[in-house]
């Protein structure tokens, strides 16, 4: 396990540094002139002379060959200093730091949300095969496949905050404010967590180990929540880790949709204002955070079935 | 000859028995029409009697439905049943065509690295590695870094999701290439395109088309998300994200401006996956009968 874990924390640099190569190479493509785009909005959008654009091009470093500019931006980024926003003139790394804590906020509440209803949902299912729960429940996983956080969430506002006034459709703070983009944003896992955890959970009910629990006298509820469910969740857990990405990409639209203050709305306007340092920035802090949730992902893994042998794991 | 003899031995079920199985099969039928339904109407909307969907009525804004607007008119005086469906024709085909360029993609690299295997199948590896996250962040980067465009939505898509589908592809040549049948028709002398057109293609078309019909939700769902965020189609283009990104200050006055694109999407991505759903039973002997 320990000689795993090590193998997994260094490779995470090497994947890290190939994040920032890709995004940095994309920024390079991308049209637009910092120093362009910097001056203009020093000057409250009017373009600059073109002296003082070449100026400030050399200023910033801009005309260096590309190996030398991502270098710096690399080492720049090992210091915390990821630069500052076009638009704001602000550092990137603190404005990050500042909203991080909201997106993960909203990501860990919703899928939380996400794991405590489906998985329960998927072992009634399993257990009640054919009822009409069961038959509720694939309903569920089909709409859940196809409705998108984005349309579901534009119309939890509409019957929540509009039609009904029960909660608010914009703002951050109360607990009050987190209900709706969490709903949201957890319905799809939770109906893939279900969906999943009934097939693995079936799948659990016809091994042999069940026959031999059951001959040992374990009482039903043993059975089920001790043996079954935890062999059938390895699979779920695997999933999970793709949930938690996916809980992160969502939410930049649902942050957007809500008012939300967290790192998905600061780069949906950093984009729309082709602010590239901030999207860059983004990229690279949400890789970190996706590739830490993934080894945590694989820890729990570890912990739900010990025979696991890491690093020889099939294709 | 060994061929013919190995298939006949697999005994595949005639096309008049699948065909009667699919059609044994509601949820896919249902899925099949809705699907057949959005590609007619992408395909043949200029033929109907509609509207211009991009033509400004200001007089005419946020009308309810009536003789003249079925669907009512959107904050701009336009016709929102016109705009609907030609909404269809961008998003499906937006997603069509980015479909093509992943599959093509991936076909190649996916076939050759699965067949040949050697540096390119590590390459490969360390690419999927690399587009392991999330793919909505990553489109939304790629997309937001080249600007908003239907092109760059299309290119976004693509570069994002090739890769897995280079690895399925991968896998599904992998575990072709150590049959029984491969081997002997090597045996007989085979040359490579042979095998890999004639033998291994034939046999992993079927689950390929399953994957990708599947896959068009996800597609969907991508593309009209990044729509929506203003990352692809820009006014007056009709699309089925944009106009839901449309409808969002209209939630009180007129929330039928919500309902019908999002309505379109979700029946769409619905079609898509109950279609794949029953191809996947009808081309997997092993989940049938259930």
């Amino acid at each position: 396990m320990n000689g795993y874990l090590i193998r997994r924390l260094l490779t995470l640099p090497a994947l890290i540094l190939g994040i920032t190569l890709i995004s940095f190479l994309l920024l390079n493509f991308a049209p637009g002139d910092a120093a362009e785009i910097t001056l203009r909005r020093q000057n409250g959008g009017i373009a600059a002379p073109q002296e003082a654009i070449l100026a400030l091009r050399r200023e910033l470093g801009l005309d260096d060959p590309l190996p030398v500019r991502y270098v710096r931006w690399v080492s720049g980024a090992l210091r915390g200093d990821l630069g500052d926003s076009y638009r704001t003139g602000n550092s990137i790394s603190a404005e990050l730091a500042r909203r991080l804590p909201s997106t993960l906020l909203l990501a860990s509440v919703s899928l939380a949300l996400a794991v405590a209803v489906g998985i329960p949902l998927g072992v009634l299912a399993a257990l009640k095969r054919g009822s009409s729960l069961d038959v509720a429940s694939r309903l569920l996983a089909l709409l859940g496949a196809a409705v998108p956080s984005y349309v579901l969430a534009l119309l939890l506002m509409l019957f929540f905050a509009v039609k009904l006034d029960w909660l608010p459709a914009l703002g951050y703070g109360s607990p009050k404010n987190l209900a709706l983009p969490a709903l949201a944003l957890s319905f799809g896992v939770m109906a893939q967590l279900m969906r999943l955890t009934r097939a693995t959970m079936l799948d659990a009910l016809g091994q042999d180990y069940m026959r031999t629990a059951r001959a040992k006298g374990l009482s039903e509820a043993a059975l089920v929540w001790g043996h079954a469910l935890k062999n059938a969740l390895i699979p779920v857990v695997t999933v999970m880790g793709t949930s938690a990405g996916q809980m992160l990409g969502g939410a930049v639209i649902i942050e957007t949709i809500f008012g939300w203050p967290g790192v998905g709305q600061f780069v949906v306007v950093g984009i729309s204002q082709r602010d590239y340092p901030v999207v860059q920035g983004f990229v690279l802090y949400l890789a970190v955070v996706f590739l830490i949730v993934n080894l945590a992902v694989d820890s729990i893994y570890r912990w739900l079935d010990p025979s696991l042998h890491f690093g020889r794991q099939p294709a | 000859m060994i061929e013919s003899s190995l298939q006949r031995l697999r005994a595949r079920p005639s096309i008049p028995r699948r065909l009667r199985r699919f059609l044994g099969d509601p949820p896919a039928v249902l899925g099949f029409a809705i699907v057949a339904a959005a590609v007619l109407v992408a395909a043949l909307v200029h033929l109907l009697p509609l509207p211009d969907p991009t033509e400004l009525n200001l007089q005419d804004r946020l009308l309810p439905p009536s003789w003249q607007f079925p669907l009512g008119a959107d904050h701009l005086g336009r016709d929102e049943l016109s705009r609907l469906l030609y909404g269809t024709r961008t998003t499906l085909g937006l997603a069509g065509i980015s479909l093509t360029i992943i599959m093509g993609i991936a076909l190649v690299v996916g076939g050759v690295s699965g067949y040949y295997g050697g540096w390119l199948d590590t390459g490969l590896m360390v690419v999927d590695l690399l587009l392991a996250f999330p793919s909505l962040i990553l489109g939304i980067a790629v997309a937001g870094i080249l600007g908003p465009s239907l092109m760059n939505v299309m290119i976004a898509v693509s570069v994002v999701w090739w890769a897995g589908y280079a690895r399925v592809i991968r896998g599904m040549v992998l575990s072709a290439r150590q049959r029984g049948y491969v081997e002997a028709a090597r045996a007989i002398g085979a040359s490579d395109h042979r095998i890999v057109v004639y033998h291994i293609a034939r046999n992993i078309l079927g689950p390929f088309v399953v994957l990708a019909t599947l896959d068009m939700g996800w597609i969907i769902l991508g593309i009209a998300g990044l729509n929506f965020l203003g990352l692809g189609a820009q006014p007056p283009t009709p699309e089925w994200g944009a106009m839901l990104n449309d409808s969002r200050s209209y939630l009180q006055t007129a929330p039928r401006l919500l309902f019908f694109p999002g309505a379109a999407i979700c029946l769409l991505v619905l079609g898509f996956n109950l279609l794949g759903d029953g191809l996947r039973d009808l081309l997997d002997p092993t989940t049938y009968p259930r």
